[in-house]
């Protein structure tokens, strides 16, 4: 099934995906051993559960989707890992746990579970737990409904590690991870007469430190940082950043490809990443008038929007990412591609991520797409990318370089063995 | 043939264009947007593609906000590009431009989906929609003479000269009123699994339009009340 969410868990041992039809599959990165050197730290299924199935809303007589639009995990307390997913209405919380030992030696009942005869039962002994074969089990501990009209977009958990907020195409609201009765709404653009909507949210995230501000961004390609400790609706933006169109760009599409598709807080908390239609964009917090770094993803679509309107491909949602040390910022594009920046020696990459060029521990080839010009052997030309092989979720593991790429209904890890550790 | 990228104008030069138009960048040869479109980026087959979107987008059972959001505001781009050359002092926000894409955005709230019916009904007389866009090479162009208007203009054509504004004022006043929110989804689903029409919609477009017209009918006679709620007819299902 077609993959619609990938994300690893604080540690980076877990990684999870939610696709089109409900599931959740959990990876976990196989612990390092000297018997098998080639297999150390590589990602092995650990749990596949269906998160969603599909609902019939009967009084607007509408089906809601079962697709998995986000994944955010808990920080970890205990043994067991819990993550929230999220599909257009509902958010459910889900707890992950391990099994690998089992209690053996009942004194009433025998090992099928059966009562004894108890005039068999001679002497007393205690039960003692006998090492199993790993199960591990997933149960559905919150189920956070109702609480959105419009398609969530996005979810982030607080670094309070006590709420998390979710935020549709008009709102956003705080949940607390205990209370499914009730949420509070701290952002509604919702305008009292439809006919004035010009504007939507695409996406939002909590500050990784501050659990006062959170940040969202919209269709016109601004984000909004608010502070819930200015009111109780957060309307008003403690920071609205915003880069003035550049007017030798203008055309009718400049609104579409300025929309916001995913924001990225960076692990330092200072800087936050956009991703648009062309561009990826580093915005320092401390300025609102522009961002501090702009990287082209794909400029050569620019004059091909027109065609790209035409087809829907102008209204395809990527996301981007920071890695551990925010040094290197990734995104996807089309043809299977996806892109990497370095922030400091400001070269960047572009990958592909198909089962022809990668095969178990080659090395990774960096493509080119020619605009004319002179072509170098490998290139691909603009007109024979393929627009239906779409990069648009990937993910970066928070301290090593480990990313995984979602191609559509495929799954690729990437790792850096020789570069493992952060720059 | 590959474009290159667009040429940059001088600042000077483009401080002194802006002050002598409103906002008509669109129609400035130098611009380098402008320069490079081919023909089927001219604003009418682009106003016919945008109509289409819309269309296809509000026959969904629930539309996708974002997209009929950012599909309006070009729509509303490209109707006041194709608008008169203004002579007038700067206005704050054109009035009459923006009416078709308030319309057609206020239908897709269900609370206001009477408005969506009767916009539907002056969608099918819309003549472009018929047909494929054609490119109409001169379009554009200001020497325009200001009482013709091209086939694929139909859409402007119903702006009327008093109104500027496709409803009629007073189908708009009855339904003001009735919350209809109950009724309108319910309404529409039928019509989105029947159809779903594709990017080429020649042969697909007059069932479409017809279909429209028959639930129409059904949504008048609920809300005047002489038909109990039920699942409308239709053809083909």
């Amino acid at each position: 099934d077609i993959i619609s969410t990938v994300e690893f868990n604080h540690t980076g041992e877990l990684l999870a995906t939610g696709d089109k039809g409900g599931r959740v599959v959990i990876f976990q990165r196989e612990p390092e051993s000297k018997n098998a050197p080639h297999s150390q730290g590589e990602y092995d299924v650990y749990s596949t559960f269906q998160s969603h199935e599909p609902e019939f809303d009967y009084l607007k007589s509408l089906e809601i989707e079962e697709k998995i639009n986000k994944i955010k995990w808990l920080p970890q307390h205990n043994a067991a890992h819990s993550l929230l997913s999220t599909n257009d209405k509902t958010i459910k919380l889900w707890k992950i746990t391990e099994r690998d030992k089992r209690p053996e030696g009942y004194n009433l009942k025998d090992e099928e579970g059966k009562l004894k005869d108890l005039s068999t039962v001679t002497s007393l002994q205690v039960p003692v737990l006998k090492p199993m074969d790993l199960m591990v089990e997933v149960s559905p501990r919150r189920v956070f409904a109702n609480g959105h009209t419009y398609h969530i977009n996005s979810i982030s958990v607080n670094s309070d590690c006590e709420t998390y907020m979710s935020a549709d195409d008009l709102r956003i609201n705080l949940w607390h991870l205990a209370v499914t009765d009730r949420s509070f709404n701290i952002v509604d653009i919702k305008p009292a007469n439809m006919e004035d909507l010009t504007e939507v949210i695409t996406a939002s995230e909590f500050h990784p430190h501050h659990c006062n501000l959170f940040v969202y961004s919209s269709s016109k390609g601004s984000l909004r940082l608010c502070d819930m400790r200015a009111a109780a609706l957060c309307d008003k933006h403690s920071k609205l950043f915003e880069e003035p169109e550049d007017p030798s760009n203008r055309s009718f599409f400049s609104e579409i490809i300025s929309s916001v598709s995913d924001v990225k807080f960076s692990h330092s908390g200072r800087y936050m990443l956009t991703r648009d239609y062309l561009t990826v964009k580093v915005w320092d917090l401390n300025m609102e008038a522009r961002p501090i770094e702009t990287y082209q993803v794909h400029d050569y679509l620019r004059s091909k929007l027109c065609s790209l309107y035409e087809n829907d491909c102008i209204f395809d949602k990527f996301e981007c990412a920071w890695n551990g040390s925010d040094s290197v910022i990734m995104t996807g594009a089309y043809n299977n591609f996806f892109r990497m920046f370095d922030r400091n020696t400001k070269r960047d990459v572009t990958l592909e991520a198909s089962r022809e060029s990668s095969k178990p521990r080659a090395v990774l080839k960096p493509r080119r797409v020619c605009v004319g010009g002179k072509r170098r052997r490998d290139d691909i030309s603009v007109d024979s990318l393929d627009f239906t092989k779409k990069i648009l979720h990937t993910a970066w593991h928070p301290a090593e370089n480990i990313i995984a790429v979602a191609a559509t209904n495929n799954l690729y890890i990437f790792q850096d063995k020789v570069n493992s550790e952060m720059h | 043939m590959m474009l290159s990228k667009g040429l940059k104008r001088k600042r000077e030069e483009e401080q002194e264009k802006e002050t002598l138009a409103v906002d008509t960048w669109w129609l400035d040869p130098s611009l380098p947007a402008v320069a490079q479109a081919p023909p089927p980026a001219t604003s009418s087959s682009l106003f016919d593609l945008s109509v289409l979107k819309l269309h296809h987008s509000l026959r969904q059972s629930e539309p996708d906000l974002r997209h009929l959001v950012l599909v309006v505001n070009t729509l509303r781009r490209v109707q006041a590009s194709m608008a008169p050359e203004p002579t007038l002092p700067p206005m704050p926000s054109p009035s009459a431009a923006p009416c078709v894409a308030d319309s057609l955005l206020a239908s897709s709230d269900a609370a206001l989906s009477a408005s969506m019916a009767s916009l539907l009904e002056d969608l099918s007389h819309i003549e472009g929609l018929s047909q494929a866009p054609q490119p109409l090479v001169d379009e554009g162009l200001p020497g325009r003479p200001a009482g013709g208007s091209p086939p694929s203009l139909g859409a402007l054509d119903l702006l009327g000269p008093a109104t500027g504004c496709l409803l009629d004022d007073e189908l708009e006043g009855l339904f003001e009123d009735i919350d209809t929110s109950m009724y309108d989804s319910e309404l529409w689903a039928p019509a989105s699994e029947a159809l779903k029409p594709g990017p080429e919609d020649g042969p697909g477009k007059e069932e479409a339009l017809e279909l429209d017209e028959a639930e129409l009918d059904y949504l008048l006679d609920v809300l005047v009340g002489t038909q109990a709620l039920e699942r409308p007819p239709g053809p083909g299902r």
